[in-house]
């Protein structure tokens, strides 16, 4: 099976956040970066299909210079070979406008299947894979949490609200948004990150015809709804507030 | 015009299609709604209710299990009939599903799970989370109508409906597909088997995220809700790494609880975390992010690491 994976890369979950002078986007010059998490999840999937019915696996990933470093951490993963399309506008892009970079990118590679993951963790859309397959022309199923692949045709398990799930079927070529958690993630050795140096890396250009379809006016921090009555002090000194309040105001020990 | 796509299953809306439409009324615009099914007569009948322009019952046997490809189709119909200025759905699994792929048949993009809207210079932009909920972003469709909108569950409130005089009147639209224009085939949606542990008879809960950064610091968690006479629960990521069974998830794809008490250690509070909770009567937050979204939602708030805060908290129970 040939199998494409998309990567987006985004800013380290843990990094310090804030809004830019445009107000339109955040400061991210010096932020340090990781790969999106469920396309780490989407990455592994496709490496245990690839183990169960021979193949490839092709990471994909749009953005500036810098995404290189999701292409090459996929790459020690397992990764057999790598698109990367380049484009400075890309880093803050619209689900359009990546799905568009991307479809352009991959169009002639003859897919059997196309893994992203389910969400970004900067811009959250839930849309980069979905347009994808109709940029593409195939079928897609989304928020999946297992993949059962066989004669051309996949069975695959999809989340829906409230702890329910449903199996859909669907022919191959065919493009599913995997969740986080659908398998446990391997990490990179020493002897894949070494013999990810001799992969193949195609880098292309973003097409130069892509239009956006939304534009962010501004970026603010959210406004507070609730009286949240903060404690500061000593941890020790916080925690016996806090247990005093608990007791006393709150009642609720 | 407003174009609302409700949703329903076995002919039961989906409650938050109500919040769309509460969202459409607002806009001070005509307001259509279409509902897709085998046969959406009832629930077409039940949304006729809210004070709109017409409800359209988009009828087909291929309709009567949701698949994305059908609903594609049958929609892109719908939407090139109806020539609306604005699309509005509720952000559901479905929706996440085939509105994106709805939009890009037509040429157009989704402004996905916004909690509002908000002209800005005449410009009409709605408000989304950003960065899972750090920041939030007014954001304006460009390009030309119809542009397509979906709302986070719980932005609008139900009972903001606008009721009719009378009940709006019910059209059957009728969609022709294609046939193998279907390509998915759905199975019915099962429940995995009974939770082993039930969260929501839990009186205190002590939930703990990926601040914790290791299993092997778990018993410190387990020490404090012991402490408190408390369940243990846990943010997605920690079931995802297996690090605690899935039966103590809560959020949008785990339980959703309303304990007396609630302690979120190093949780960030994102949305689909915040839904499981959000009700419980008194939510405290430790989180060494002063700005953690899971402090808009706390009753209390500790600014630290869970490190130092929690030893501190089982020592101050003790005391
Ligand atoms: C369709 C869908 C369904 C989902 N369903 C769910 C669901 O049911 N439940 C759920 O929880 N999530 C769910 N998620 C995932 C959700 O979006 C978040 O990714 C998740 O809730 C984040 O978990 P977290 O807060 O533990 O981790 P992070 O977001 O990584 O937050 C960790 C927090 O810990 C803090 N921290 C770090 N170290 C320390 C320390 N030493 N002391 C104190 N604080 C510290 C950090 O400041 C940060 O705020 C879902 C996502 C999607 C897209
Ligand atoms: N710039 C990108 N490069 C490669 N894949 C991407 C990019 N942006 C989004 N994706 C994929 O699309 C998924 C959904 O992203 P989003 O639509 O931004 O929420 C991600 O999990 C990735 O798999």
């Amino acid at each position: 099976m040939k199998i494409a994976v998309c990567v987006k890369q985004v800013v380290t979950r843990e990094w310090p956040l804030r809004v830019d002078e445009a107000r339109t986007w955040v400061q991210d010059r010096d932020a340090s970066f990781e790969m999106n998490e469920p396309d780490a999840y989407a990455l592994e999937e496709a490496l245990r299909l690839k183990e169960g019915h021979g193949g490839e696996v092709v990471v994909c990933s749009a953005g500036p210079p810098r995404a290189a470093q999701v292409v090459r951490e996929a790459l020690a993963r397992g990764a057999d070979r790598a698109i990367r399309v380049e484009g400075d506008g890309l880093a803050a892009a619209d689900a359009s406008m990546v799905a568009g970079a991307l479809a352009a990118a991959i169009r002639d590679e003859g897919f059997d299947l196309v893994l992203t993951g389910l969400q970004s963790d900067d811009q959250g859309f839930a849309q980069t894979g979905v347009v994808l397959a109709e940029l593409l022309g195939i079928p897609h199923a989304t928020i999946i949490m297992e993949v059962q692949a066989a004669d051309g045709r996949l069975r695959v398990k999809r989340e829906l609200e409230g702890g329910w799930f449903q199996w859909v079927s669907m022919p191959t070529p065919a493009l599913l948004t995997i969740q986080s958690g659908i398998n446990q993630l391997r990490y990179a050795t020493l002897k894949g990150i070494m013999a990810a140096k001799r992969k193949e890396v195609r880098v292309v250009e973003a097409a130069a015809d892509l239009a956006p379809g939304q534009e962010i006016l501004e970026i603010r921090v959210p406004e507070k709804t609730k009286q949240t009555r903060m404690i500061d002090g000593s941890p020790a000194d916080a925690a016996a507030e806090l247990v005093k309040a608990l007791r006393e105001e709150a009642r609720a020990i | 015009m407003v174009l609302v796509i409700a949703e329903q299953r076995d002919g039961v809306l989906n409650n938050a299609s109500w919040e769309a439409l509460v969202a459409a009324q607002q806009m001070g615009r005509p307001v259509r709604v279409a509902v897709a099914g085998g046969d959406p007569g009832a629930v077409a009948a039940e949304l006729a209710a809210a004070d709109v322009e017409s409800v359209l019952a988009v009828g087909h046997p291929e309709l009567e299990s949701y698949t994305p490809d059908g609903f594609v189709a049958a929609f892109a119909a719908v939407v090139a009939d109806a020539a609306p200025d604005l699309v509005f759905l509720a952000h559901t699994y479905q929706t996440r599903e085939f509105a994106p792929r709805l939009a890009a048949r037509l040429g157009r993009s989704l402004v996905a799970d916004c909690v509002g809207t908000r002209p800005r210079d005449g410009r009409l932009a709605f408000v989304r989370p950003m960065f899972q909920g750090k920041f939030v972003a007014d954001v304006a469709p460009t390009g030309p109508a119809p542009h397509f909108v979906s709302f986070q569950i719980g932005a609008f409130r139900p009972d903001a409906l606008k009721r009719g005089a009378s009940p709006a009147p019910v059209r059957e639209f009728a969609v022709t597909l294609e046939p193998g224009a279907i390509r998915q085939s759905a199975e019915a949606p099962f429940q995995e088997a009974k939770q082993a542990v039930d969260l929501t008879q839990a009186e205190r809960i002590v939930a703990v995220g990926r601040g914790i950064k290791g299993q092997e610091h778990l018993s410190l968690v387990e020490s404090l809700a012991t402490a408190l006479g408390a369940e243990v629960a846990a943010s997605r990521p920690i079931c995802d790494s297996g690090w605690l069974p899935m039966d103590r998830q809560i959020g949008s794809s785990g339980q959703t609880v309303a304990p007396k008490l609630y302690l979120a250690l190093g949780i960030s509070g994102a949305i689909q975390h915040l839904v499981g909770m959000k009700g419980s009567r008194t939510i405290v937050a430790v989180n060494k992010d002063a700005e953690a979204p899971i402090f808009e939602v706390a009753d209390y708030g500790i600014v630290g690491d869970l490190f130092d805060v929690v030893p501190a908290i089982i020592a101050a129970l003790d005391a």
